[in-house]
């Protein structure tokens, strides 16, 4: 089965490639790229003008849901709605229910994923049993069946020692170990961020230094064991500039930051909207663009979602009772292309952050639209405009912040392995 | 003239005139309450439900008088714990209430913000009763009332709040609503008890008592929980007591025409010293008889009644 994309934009930034041209699947893969490719007159063929090609957006930070809170998300409605985002790749985020911290798990994902998903799926493992934070996982069995990355996320390992014999043995396997930076005692019963708005709200703060003071211990513990670290949501100008100096000394460390700690602040809040209810919470305007600048001058390497499906009569409780976390798939692009739009980042580093980078600090052979590679390519229609109607979102989970909010730019197809997954 | 809301959340987004309209309004009523018969018909045939999700005593009774005096029937709906814990959401709760046609709820509930979920979702007036650490509206305006009862005014007067500032929702609506009427409004306590960026919302910040009470024509003591014990906050009550007790020789500080309030429960030797609390300065009982007039006024100018009180 062949596939034709027509005189789209094509943009490359691992062949350094940004064209007009055709783009021919065959098989699943990338066959040929170039001017008025001629086909078979019954090929099928996306008309691709106007439009960008871009190699399928990978997301560092999803949360699936699934095994255990199904009435959030499942792995099916958490791939339809990557399709819908642009996503051909989403790594999975271990705190189910089991949590991912044994080959059963990851087993069972994979073949849901492969069953019922329609985009790569690829399962962080636990840094610790049940994410506990007192003993590291089977590192080596988790790898074995597949995950690509460990993490304790939604939580912290809060003991120093624990993450760093976490940290020695993950890196024998090659894994990147990501890190939820929160020291919980700071965050104390803390529901967003301190400062003039939670004063003003009579909301428990969390500071700042809850974040950085993690992201600091995390950075050293990278430079004791040489593992690769990789710093999970940014929010603070004080990580920013943390990971900025770990950089400049060659520690390895990465780090990803989400579109809402790039478009709001903790003023979002006002009004006890739950769906602005996240960890780490939404900060001030100065780490908003102390965030932008770190990921404009490369601080930080990923935009990631940090998709977080929670049920409506979760969110639908007083801001105290709410559980963290929104959903971000199907928002991620068009808010990245406002950044484009506002000059923070242009067409080309918007890719490398949405899936050069990520696949390169994961290790696999994605992110790039090269001859013989395997066709998982987003088309997307840059000037569309639509407006965020949470009930016609893909997830399951309607809690986003944006809702309401005009967006610019639109997926009109994904595919993944030369299949067409979404069409817009 | 009334209220052009239709409910009562905060005082943050009370303007200045709206607040003077209901001082004012208040007045009347504490005239009705002076009389031997202390009833009006103005309300007649209006339900009024208390929706307590924090015990409380004194508010709800308060509230409880206001509403009968107002002849509008009472009903008191204490659900102890969260709703949470009972497995019903507020929502769920506030819209059965809601179902059995209530004219008023008035909400004290732990969770900030709680008051504004009903708000949004109901077409009754909500009240304010308490939000955890954010607003307790209507004892910041028995404040005012209290205070522009003694002085004449609250423009140019300098007021002392003093204790947990940070886990006082007292506080906080008496910042707003003082500041906006053009009092100068300084807080003291030990750090960890001032909220972040307070400075932010038009206060003075101090941690010695002295400096904060000096020349201050009120002086308002709040209530220390003492649940906040333990969690390094301050050391221990002792501590605490020794630093910010309101004592005698502390009031020594301020004007001599000083008046000296308390939100109430009172924790005699802790925050304030029985003398100072039972002494020639205090108004802590006329806080509480205004506190009837004030919310008779809130009910009344949320209620569209009109004109009707002459």
């Amino acid at each position: 089965m062949n596939l034709l994309i027509k005189n789209g934009r094509i943009v490359d930034p691992v062949n350094q490639a940004d064209q007009v041209a055709d783009l021919l699947i065959a098989d699943g893969k990338i066959m040929q790229i170039g001017q008025e490719i001629s086909v078979a007159p019954n090929t099928e063929t996306i008309d691709a003008t106007g439009q960008w090609v871009v190699p399928g957006l990978i997301d560092l930070h999803t949360h699936l849901r699934e095994p255990g809170y199904e009435y959030k998300e499942t792995i099916r409605t958490g791939t339809l709605a990557a399709a819908a985002g642009g996503f051909t790749t989403i790594c999975c985020m271990p705190n189910t229910r089991p949590v991912n911290d044994s080959q059963a798990v990851t087993e069972f994902i994979l073949r849901k994923a492969a069953t019922e998903g329609v985009v790569n799926v690829l399962p962080v493992g636990a840094i610790t049993k049940g994410s506990q934070g007192e003993e590291i996982s089977e590192m080596g069995d988790l790898r074995e069946a597949g995950c690509i990355a460990v993490s304790d996320d939604g939580r912290s390992v809060m003991n120093s020692a624990v993450m760093r014999r976490a940290m020695e043995y993950a890196k024998m396997f090659r894994l990147p170990v990501i890190s939820h930076c929160e020291d919980t005692n700071l965050s104390e019963e803390g529901v967003m961020n301190e400062g003039r708005v939670s004063t003003e709200l009579g909301l428990r703060g969390i500071p700042n230094a809850s974040e950085d003071v993690m992201t600091a211990r995390d950075i050293e513990l990278a430079a004791l064991t040489g593992a690769h670290i990789h710093i999970a949501h940014v929010s603070t100008r004080g990580s920013v500039e943390l990971i900025r100096r770990a950089k400049e000394q060659g520690i390895r460390v990465t780090a990803e930051t989400c579109p809402h700690y790039l478009v709001l602040t903790d003023e979002a809040v006002t009004g006890y909207n739950t769906h602005t209810k996240m960890k780490p919470p939404l900060r001030t305007l100065k780490d908003v663009e102390a965030v932008r600048k770190g990921l404009r001058e490369g601080t930080i390497d990923v935009i990631a979602t940090d998709h977080a499906p929670h049920a409506q009569v979760e969110k639908e409780m007083e801001f105290d009772y709410a559980p963290f976390g929104i959903i971000g798939l199907e928002t991620a692009l068009p808010i990245a292309l406002q950044l484009v739009d506002e000059g923070v980042l242009t067409v080309n580093e918007m890719v490398l952050k949405m899936s050069v980078k990520p696949a390169k600090l994961l290790n696999i052979d994605k992110g790039n639209l090269s001859i013989g590679a395997v066709a998982d390519i987003a088309v997307i229609a840059p000037y569309e405009t639509w407006v965020v109607d949470p009930a016609q979102l893909k997830s399951k989970g309607k809690n986003t912040p944006f809702e309401g909010w005009k967006m610019k730019g639109r997926v009109t197809h994904t595919i993944v392995g030369g299949k067409v997954v979404y069409k817009g | 003239m009334e209220l052009k809301r239709k409910d009562l959340l905060d005082i943050k987004g009370l303007d200045q005139e709206e607040i003077g309209l209901i001082l004012d309004t208040a007045e009347s009523f504490k005239e009705v309450t002076g009389r031997e018969i202390k009833k009006v018909p103005t309300l007649r045939g209006k339900t009024v439900v208390n929706l307590f999700f924090e015990p409380s005593t004194r508010t709800r009774t308060s509230f409880e008088i206001a509403a009968k005096r107002l002849s509008a029937d009472v009903i008191n709906f204490s659900v102890s714990g969260s709703s949470v814990s009972k497995g019903e959401t507020l929502l769920d709760t506030a819209r059965n209430i809601e179902a059995m046609r209530a004219d008023f709820i008035i909400i004290r509930h732990q969770a900030s913000g709680a008051p504004h979920i009903l708000a949004r979702n109901l077409r009754s007036s909500v009240i304010n009763a308490g939000d955890g650490l954010h607003e307790h509206p209507t004892q910041a305006l028995l404040d005012m009332f209290t205070i522009r009862e003694r002085k004449g005014k609250i423009e140019g007067l300098t007021v002392a709040i003093i204790g947990d500032i940070a886990h006082s929702r007292v506080a906080r609506s008496n910042i707003y609503g003082l500041t906006r009427m053009g009092a100068r409004v300084r807080i003291a306590g030990p750090p960890a008890l001032i909220p972040a960026d307070v400075e932010t919302l038009g206060v003075s910040v101090f941690h010695s008592m002295e400096e904060a009470l000096s020349g201050a024509d009120v002086i308002m003591v709040l209530r220390i929980q003492l649940e906040r014990q333990g969690k390094n906050y301050f050391p221990t009550l002792r501590e605490f007591a020794n630093l910010y007790c309101l004592t005698e020789g502390r009031v020594g500080h301020a004007k001599g025409d000083v008046m000296i309030m308390h939100p109430g429960p009172v924790n005699r030797g802790i925050e304030i010293s029985p003398e100072v609390a039972d002494g020639l300065s205090s108004v802590i009982l006329e806080q509480v008889t205004n506190g009837v007039a004030v919310r008779m006024a809130v009910l009344y100018l949320l209620s569209g009644a009109g004109e009707k009180l002459s």
